[in-house]
């Protein structure tokens, strides 16, 4: 695996049985990405995206085929291994947000650093900093349901950023939010990918998400049948 | 992390008050109960002793062949002596010489001409030695209806209903018409000085009280008693140590050649008492062991619906990366803290219960009225009994049955399909 490819994956195949055979969810899928990229997976419902970045993620082994994530190749590693991996060098952006209710917002941020058991100092420094990044500095002690759905995704982001971890996977993060809140979601990841040089992948089916993204990889039928990178992106117009 | 679980738990109450408030609960009444059950069967053990057997029993052994008899002319002698050795080897124990008899009541007129007649069954109790303990074990405070206390030799305590069916007042004098314990005709004169009632039906219509003093001079029983009853200091039947101290006792007196050696029984080994304690044990090993198990199916449902409302909280944790053993552990820590706190507050609740009960009893005499013809002694006022168990008996449905419960519940942690995360956390 070369040093600045943070995911490589090769002759992927993904089989879900069904009934007596099998449902090929992805085939012969080969991908490489690198530190600091910011990728898109994009196509239409059924067409893999989720099953791929469920395995770039750990969360779902593949059925044949080689995927190495940040140096470990998942293919072969225990699920206690790549627990290990999502939580100290992983953070997840969900489309529903999936804040803890009872939890303030410095509480649900600070709750990957708890796993990782950094300090109580350190601890406070850091979600300090991931809330500035997304600017809830104001917010801190709110708990979700005093938060609008921008907050709410914004908290999230801090929450999968403040481990400053090296790959951040995002399912369609934007599909609850409006326009304005997708933009100012969208930009705030641009910066902290841009700042922290954290790679990013999103699933997604979102033209507003699109208009970010450096790289697109378009998925059809579990097969990568497109990948474009994309020198300027438009989001500078698009806003 | 456990200052984390905490926050979550004091600011959830659907995790945390719900929970409590059912695991206190539970407790609560398992507390209550045991102590429910101790206390009737201990009242139920207390009165057969107080009345008949003692925890322990020394008489004759001829008189315990014939003791259904009433064979005074069998009864122990130098009893002082034997008590004063009694309390020096078993100090746990404290003793008391009874005598029993029975024999005719006489009520004379203004003539001294029979007024009324009863057959009487009569007790010389220690009543007047400065260290009995009777008047406090017979509960008389509670139990004397009219009069007062027992306060010379041949003063009488005469049963309600016996009173009543003689046409007994206070201060009648009244001749007990019997035998001695040499087999020779006596009669002797008791002052009614009061009724009690002990609410045990054919008890109360035929029983005197009488100090072991005047019993002795109406019988000629210098220093002798029918029985010499042994009584735990705190009251409490102790089976095991009863059986313990008969078995040591009896083992020293074994001589077979002698009639009149003491013999010792517990109370179990009176009337069928036995089998009535077998069951009690039995009983409430299977009482408890009901509430625990339904406790647990309780906090097991509890779990269950607990996990499922926060179903999105375990996948955005097993997400960001703690494995299922983990978030399993972390649930099973929650129960054990809500568990305990539980427990506390249960066991803060039962035991006062509790208490109150044992001090204030609840009186069942309606519902007994019909069994006041049958022999069973029984007092139709229950009470509780707080025994050192029941500082600590409710840990086992508060924290075993919450941690089952919990364990039970969490196993669906290990079923869940990570590759599913993504979808189900959209939800």
């Amino acid at each position: 695996m070369s040093n600045n490819n943070i995911v490589e994956i090769q002759e992927l195949i993904k089989q879900f049985p069904v009934g007596g055979g099998f449902f090929t969810a992805l085939k012969d899928i080969n991908l490489k990405i690198e530190i600091g990229e910011f990728t898109g997976l994009v196509g239409p419902s059924g067409s893999g995206k989720t099953t791929l970045l469920n395995i770039i993620g750990g969360l779902d082994s593949p059925t044949q085929g080689n995927v190495n994530v940040l140096g470990i190749d998942l293919g072969s590693s225990s699920h206690n291994k790549r627990a290990t991996l999502r939580k100290t060098k992983m953070g997840f952006i969900f489309q529903s947000y999936n804040l803890l209710p009872v939890y303030s917002v410095f509480e649900n941020v600070e709750l990957p650093l708890i796993l990782n058991k950094v300090n109580s100092n350190e601890r406070k420094k850091l979600v300090e900093q991931a809330v500035e990044w997304v600017g809830l500095t104001n917010k801190l002690k709110s708990r979700p349901n005093m938060l609008s759905g921008g907050e709410c995704q914004r908290t999230a982001i801090a929450r999968a950023i403040v481990h400053k971890p090296a790959l951040i996977l995002a399912d369609e993060p934007t599909a609850n939010l409006d326009a304005e809140n997708s933009h100012q979601i969208m930009k705030i990841m641009v910066c902290l990918n841009q700042e922290l040089n954290t790679s990013f992948v999103f699933a997604t089916h979102d033209e507003k998400i699109m208009a970010y993204l450096r790289r697109i990889i378009h998925l059809e039928d579990g097969q990568i049948v497109k990948d474009e990178q994309i020198k300027n992106p438009e989001m500078g117009e698009k806003r | 992390m456990l200052k984390f679980i905490l926050k979550g738990i004091l600011r959830d109450r659907s995790r945390s008050l719900f929970p409590i408030i059912v695991v206190a609960l539970i407790v609560a009444l398992v507390i209550f109960n045991r102590g429910f059950l101790v206390g009737t069967m201990n009242g139920m053990f207390r009165d057969t002793a107080v009345i008949s057997s003692g925890h322990v029993k020394i008489m004759t052994h001829s008189y315990q062949e014939e003791s259904q008899l009433m064979p005074n002319d069998l009864a122990l002698m130098n009893v002082g002596e034997i008590t004063e050795i009694l309390g020096l080897k078993y100090s746990d124990y404290f003793w008391s010489p009874r005598i029993s008899f029975a024999g005719l009541l006489d009520l004379p007129d203004e003539q001294g001409e029979t007024k009324s007649q009863g057959p009487v069954m009569a007790i010389g109790i220690d009543f007047l030695s400065s260290e009995s303990r009777q008047f406090e074990l017979w509960e008389l405070e509670k139990r004397i209806d009219s009069g007062h206390m027992i306060k010379n030799a041949n003063d009488a305590l005469v049963g309600a209903k016996l009173a009543e069916k003689l046409g007994l007042s206070l201060g009648d004098q009244v001749t007990y018409i019997g035998t001695t314990m040499n087999n020779a005709f006596t009669t002797f004169n008791f002052t009614v000085v009061g009724t009690f009632n002990l609410g045990m039906g054919p008890l109360d219509k035929q029983m005197m009280l009488v100090d072991i003093e005047g019993a002795r001079m109406a019988l000629d029983m210098n220093d002798a008693a029918s029985e010499i009853l042994g009584f735990k200091h705190d009251l409490y039947y102790d089976d095991d140590a009863a059986v313990a101290i008969r078995n040591q006792f009896n083992a020293v007196h074994s001589d077979a050649s002698d009639i009149f050696r003491s013999s010792m029984i517990a109370l179990r080994d009176a009337n069928q008492m036995g089998a009535m304690i077998d069951l009690v044990d039995w009983s409430t090993f299977i009482i408890l062991g009901i509430f625990l198990l339904i406790a647990m199916i309780v906090l097991w449902n509890m779990g269950i619906m607990s996990g499922l409302r926060r179903y999105g909280e375990m996948g955005i944790r097993l997400a960001m990366g703690e494995t299922k053993g983990q978030v399993y552990r972390s649930l099973i820590l929650e129960s054990v803290i809500i568990g305990t706190i539980g427990t506390i507050i249960g066991t803060l609740i039962g035991l006062p219960l509790t208490y109150y009960v044992q001090e204030v009893g609840i009186d069942y005499s309606a519902a007994f009225e019909n069994l006041n013809s049958s022999s069973l002694i029984m007092s139709s006022v229950f009470y509780t009994k707080v025994t050192p168990d029941l500082y600590y008996i409710g840990f086992i449905p508060g924290v075993l049955a919450t941690v089952f419960g919990t364990m039970l519940a969490g196993r669906a942690i290990y079923k869940r399909e990570m590759a599913q995360l993504f979808k189900e956390l959209e939800t």
